[in-house]
């Protein structure tokens, strides 16, 4: 076997074992199938494949999944940095209990997600008829979208800023504090560079998350062709249709561009670490 | 002292009392509007018609089919992504060898891969026009539209949960106990199950709950793959669908709040998971 030829030396045993079923288990489930996705892409062409790319409704259709994934990103990264500051930072009733129920979107199924934010926020729904009043329509409008994402990427910015709160040294701030900075001051210019790469990480997991989520999206959504039709909804038609060629070409143009995001905060994240010092 | 006031001190490591508050005010209320409302609206719509309808919609044979099936993904796919967690953490912590960044990256993938976009990765490999499609009709074989698609499709959703919590435990443990088990003699079996699985139990645990929690609850990769043939491979969130478009919302709902109450449990487990051996878990810890 090449790996062992290329590790060094150890006494300890199951190597072969260990790394054989990963790899084994790793390709047939993950490696495999998307090879056959880009495989399959390969056939097609690169000028078929823009070609089904380049329509109005599947460009409509991307733009609004990207869109929405970054603006509730955005959205969930103030929020989670506030959420985990007052978690770590303040003592208050019921804080024990907002610090477990933080990570019910990763343990609620999104579909159970889906149709409950739809019964509360559709237009005969308690809060859709605050809002209605109000003059806004959240269910079944772009509004809907960045909801049932901002619920599905809410966890990630808090779980990785809280360790990284409950660290810093308060000396720091104190110290800061001495030397006549306003505590204002203090969080902009002390606290807040410490926070940035876990900040950058949450965002960058949030965001890959919310870009191809599926099922709390269409319920909420309306399902609109060029309003409110996200990127895997589409590939889902074109699926029911049995056109499976255009279905790749929307999956490989969806993971060309989330793996060009990923690249870009990978390397505003080395930019940051570089400049503040560690991370 | 006693002349201070208490109420006017404010520690230059804390905001203003009024800052403060505000702080927490806005914290709560999206708490509710985001998590706690929706949650209780499951429970309350699923009794909105009394315990008897809702009771009804979690016992009708196609629920109970349903059921039926998101238990037995979850019962295989879980012990797989334990196998496959313990040898990738094996593997990846207890020994030194190139392209160890790329595998983890390569383990991450599903992470960032869209769960419409997995199942359609299995369509295109598994369906009747894909590359195994041929060999797969001549030997009867059944992948897309029915269980082992599903299977598939759980398993590559939920492939990194396990590996990705116990890969920094067991890198953070490092080799020591292990090399001094094999000096006193021990076989490398026994080295595992004495020394390396006691350390890394509740961050096991943790791992699989979370991967539980999401084989139960995954739904975008299942859809594409299941066909939603009734009472055969629908599982719960997919039926939960069927019955929500259907405008059977208690039925709909009452299937709903039996996931609920088990992310309820995830939760309850986990937080407790968290409180008494936070040293021992990846995730409590910074990263």
């Amino acid at each position: 076997m090449k790996a062992i030829a290329i590790r060094s030396p150890s006494p300890l045993p199951g190597f072969g074992l260990s790394f054989g079923i990963m790899l084994t288990l790793l390709s047939i489930i993950v490696l495999l199938p998307l090879a056959a996705l880009l495989g399959r892409g390969l056939t097609i062409g690169p000028v078929e494949l823009w070609g089904m790319i380049n329509s109005r409704r599947v460009w409509t259709a991307l733009a609004l999944s990207f869109r929405s994934a970054l603006i509730a990103s955005l959205f969930n990264l103030v929020l989670g940095l506030l959420l985990a500051w007052v978690l770590v930072r303040y003592r208050f009733w019921g804080r024990k209990l907002m610090d477990a129920a933080i990570d019910l979107p990763f343990a609620l199924p999104t579909a159970v997600a889906g149709i409950a934010l739809t019964t509360l926020y559709a237009p005969n729904g308690p809060f859709g008829q605050a809002f209605g009043a109000l003059g806004v329509k959240i269910a079944y409008s772009e509004l809907g979208i960045w909801l049932a994402l901002i619920f599905i990427g809410l966890p990630f910015v808090t779980r990785t800023v809280q360790p990284v709160i409950e660290e810093i040294d308060r000396e720091c701030e104190e110290v800061s504090a001495t030397l006549g900075g306003s505590r204002a001051y203090t969080l902009r210019r002390v606290v807040l560079p410490m926070l940035t790469p876990a900040l950058l990480t949450g965002f960058a997991l949030a965001l890959a998350r919310s870009v191809g989520e599926y099922g709390s999206v269409i319920f909420i959504a309306g399902n609109l062709p060029y309003q409110t039709e996200i990127a895997p909804l589409l590939i889902v038609i074109r699926l029911e249709e049995y056109n499976y060629d255009a279905a790749t070409a929307i999956g490989i143009a969806m993971l060309a561009i989330s793996f060009a995001m990923l690249l870009i905060i990978n390397a505003i994240q080395v930019w940051s670490r570089r400049r503040i010092g560690n991370g | 002292m006693a002349d201070i006031p208490v109420q006017a001190f404010t520690p230059v490591t804390t905001e203003h009392r009024h800052f403060r508050a505000v702080l927490i005010g806005i914290s709560v209320f999206f708490m509710v509007i985001l998590l706690f409302a929706p949650l209780a609206t499951i429970f309350a719509t699923a009794l909105s018609d009394g315990w008897k309808a809702a009771a009804e919609g979690i016992s009708s044979p196609d629920a109970l089919s349903a059921i039926r099936l998101t238990l037995t993904v979850a019962a295989i796919a879980v012990p797989l992504n334990i196998i496959f967690g313990i040898a990738a953490a094996w593997a990846i912590a207890k020994f030194d060898f190139r392209g160890k960044a790329f595998l983890i990256t390569l383990i991450d993938l599903p992470f960032s891969v869209s769960p419409v976009v997995a199942g359609l990765a299995l369509v295109l490999l598994f369906g009747s026009h894909g590359a195994f499609g041929t060999w797969l009709i001549a030997h009867d074989l059944k992948i897309v539209f029915a269980f082992p698609g599903i299977l598939l499709a759980t398993l590559f959703i939920t492939f990194p949960f396990v590996a990705r919590e116990l890969i920094p435990v067991m890198i953070e443990q490092g080799r020591a106990e292990e090399e001094a088990a094999l000096t006193l003699g021990a076989s490398g079996w026994r080295v595992f199950r004495s020394v390396t699985l006691p350390n890394i139990r509740w961050a096991l645990l943790y791992g699989v709950l979370l991967a539980n929690a999401r084989a139960m609850g995954e739904f975008g990769a299942v859809a594409v793959i299941s066909g939603k043939i009734r009472g055969e491979t629908t599982t719960m969130p997919i039926m939960i669908e069927m019955l929500y478009n259907e405008y059977l919302s208690v039925a709909a709902f009452s299937l709903a709040s039996l996931l609920a109450a088990l992310a309820l449990v995830t939760l309850a487990l986990k937080s407790l998971l968290e409180w008494r051996f936070a040293g021992q878990l990846a995730a409590t810890r910074r990263h």
